[in-house]
């Protein structure tokens, strides 16, 4: 199985397209904070104009954490969507390629197939979400230094001290890494059905759309279905900045998206194995 | 002694929505076999390929490669087969030793990079290792086919009309490499075309199948004396061949006579019998030319089947 991780690993980053995510990342990151940079406390003041008459902000209140937190607030979209250009292209593109029949004449499963291209997907969900991380905090460092937190949840203040942020940031990574494990797996279920990778990205990326949708219209008919949405328990990885955490909340989104996970890889698997190649 | 059957299939039936594609196919393969699976298009040889490499599943029937059941023992037999299904696709964006690279791993083999270099140099690829697939030829993408297939050095070798898009020169490339692999290395080998004439080469067994069914089945050689050719015997004196002939059981193979031309039917063998005759009687033979091949039986055969 290892052999076979290594095999589609590398042929993921010998796709030109595997680098899209990091390119863009690698652009997008620097611009948004050399812009926070250029507009100074401004951005900051923004974010706090409603608080500011009643209190008083004291320290290094830009800093890597505040601007890290905002990107990461940002970015629900687009990082789904560099995830499905890898995902949707696993099993598509080896029938887009024509490579089904090399691979599938090999003596190995397709239980080993599609476990080592989800698990390469996975790798390269780890790798998108640590250079967001590595780009996003580390600039930040250098451009803002560090401080404390002011975190805005629904009217509230949250102030997090300077040694108490760094884990929370990685929890949150963490759970970033879990919510795309769920959009790279739906998009490899989708991968396996068609045989052209462009279908999946589509697909996958207008349930997102679909789903974020519906949650954000206050009607309560959608508000009676977003607790069956798994884009609903996405944002959960902001609970790792609330004091004191709502572990519970935490517990109920790791489970539903791990869940999903299950469920789409399991499809994945159920689908390929009936897959009958004639391309 | 008996030949180890190295191929069974037993009653195999496909069908795609109403069309069926096999229909209760019947196959034995020996060893040392280089068998020619023969049919016109769409008569259902790749499905019966891919169904043998497992790449579909068979409606009805069964499968038994190396005396194992193909459905119970998939991965041990697919480790003994190489295969090329219809066109040869690959990797792309990667070498041609890479791509033979990943192949080989997944193989159930080790498979050293001395072995990669002699498989590109047994297909002429060796100086041509290092570039991407996508800048080759489809001649070359057929050779790198080969390659795939022989990498982990398999028992069995499926070659699904390996010559398909090829020039002449590289037609016979490919049929001297399946004569040096059946004589040199004792590989099993199962030819699948709808060129009779590159089967009638170098397969030693056939089946011709049309709709899905098997027509005809046997010993190659066997099939070519059984079945009579028109041949056309050009002679310097026609009215005299034909009186030396009259009193012999050859007249009863002289079908007309054209000119100074003589039209037998007559089996392989029994044309150089014929030759010999005319020439032991003084009649100067000009030409022999055969007018009727295994080629016309089946078309007649595949024709029939789809009148």
């Amino acid at each position: 199985m290892i052999k076979l991780i290594n095999i589609e690993l590398y042929k993921i980053f010998k796709k030109w397209r595997t680098y899209i995510g990091f390119i863009v990342i690698a652009v997008l990151i620097p611009m948004i904070e050399i812009a926070i940079s250029i507009e100074g406390t401004r951005s900051l003041n923004f974010v706090t104009r409603e608080i500011r008459q009643t209190f008083i902000f004291v320290g290094n209140l830009l800093n890597t954490y505040f601007v890290s937190y905002l990107i990461l607030n940002s970015l629900a979209i687009h990082i789904p969507f560099l995830i499905t250009l890898v995902a949707g292209d696993l099993l598509a593109g080896e029938a887009t390629a024509g490579t089904y029949r090399i691979l599938i004449t090999r003596p190995i499963s397709r239980f080993e197939i599609v476990t080592s291209k989800f698990i390469a997907g996975i790798i390269y969900t780890f790798l998108l979400i640590l250079w967001l991380a590595v780009i996003s905090l580390g600039l930040g460092y250098f451009l803002f230094g560090t401080g404390e937190l002011i975190v805005l949840k629904s009217g509230t203040i949250i102030v997090l001290a300077k040694n108490d942020i760094f884990w929370r940031f990685l929890f949150a990574y963490g759970f970033a890494l879990l919510s795309m494990g769920v959009v790279a797996s739906l998009a490899l279920m989708f991968s396996s059905l068609v045989e052209n990778a462009i279908g999946p990205i589509i697909s996958t990326m207008a349930i997102i759309i679909i789903f974020i949708i519906i949650s954000a219209i206050n009607i309560d008919i959608f508000q009676s279905i977003k607790p069956y949405l798994f884009t609903s328990y996405m944002n959960t990885w902001s609970s790792f900045f609330d004091n004191p955490m709502d572990t519970s909340e935490i517990i109920k989104s790791v489970s539903v998206l791990t869940g999903h996970i299950i469920v789409f890889f399991g499809l994945t698997l159920f689908i390929f194995h009936k897959k009958e190649i004639l391309t | 002694m008996e030949q180890k059957k190295i191929i069974e299939v037993r009653n195999l039936s496909k069908h795609f929505k109403e069309v069926k594609a096999v229909n209760n196919l019947n196959v034995n393969v020996y060893s040392g076999d280089v068998f020619g699976f023969l049919g016109p298009n769409g008569a259902g040889k790749s499905t019966t390929i891919r169904m043998l490499l497992s790449l579909i599943s068979p409606d009805n029937g069964e499968i038994k490669i190396f005396d194992k059941s193909l459905k119970e023992n998939r991965i041990e037999i697919l480790q003994k087969i190489g295969a090329i299904v219809e066109k040869p696709d690959f990797y792309g964006y990667l070498s041609a030793y890479k791509n033979l690279e990943i192949l080989g791993r997944i193989s159930g083999r080790e498979i050293s990079k001395f072995r990669i270099m002699e498989v590109l140099e047994l297909v002429s690829l060796e100086k041509r290792y290092k570039s991407k697939v996508k800048t080759f030829s489809h001649g070359m993408k057929q050779r790198l086919g080969i390659a795939q297939a022989l990498i982990h050095d398999p028992d069995l070798i499926i070659l699904d009309e390996p010559t398909t898009g090829l020039d002449p020169q590289g037609m016979k490339e490919i049929r001297d490499l399946i004569i040096y692999l059946s004589k040199e290395k004792n590989k099993t080998i199962f030819l699948s075309s709808h060129i009779l004439y590159e089967v009638e080469l170098v397969a030693n067994r056939m089946i011709i199948i049309n709709k899905g069914s098997s027509k005809v089945e046997g010993i190659v050689e066997d099939l070519l004396n059984a079945n009579k050719m028109r041949v056309t015997v050009e002679v310097n004196d026609s009215e005299k061949a034909k009186s030396i002939l009259a009193n012999t059981s050859w007249i009863k193979n002289l079908e007309s006579t054209v000119n100074e031309k003589l039209i037998f039917n007559l089996s392989q063998n029994e044309v150089s019998d014929l030759n010999k005759y005319l020439v032991e009687n003084g009649i100067s033979v000009n030409a022999l030319v055969p007018t009727r091949s295994l080629e016309e039986y089946f078309l007649n055969i595949t024709q029939k089947a789809s009148g």
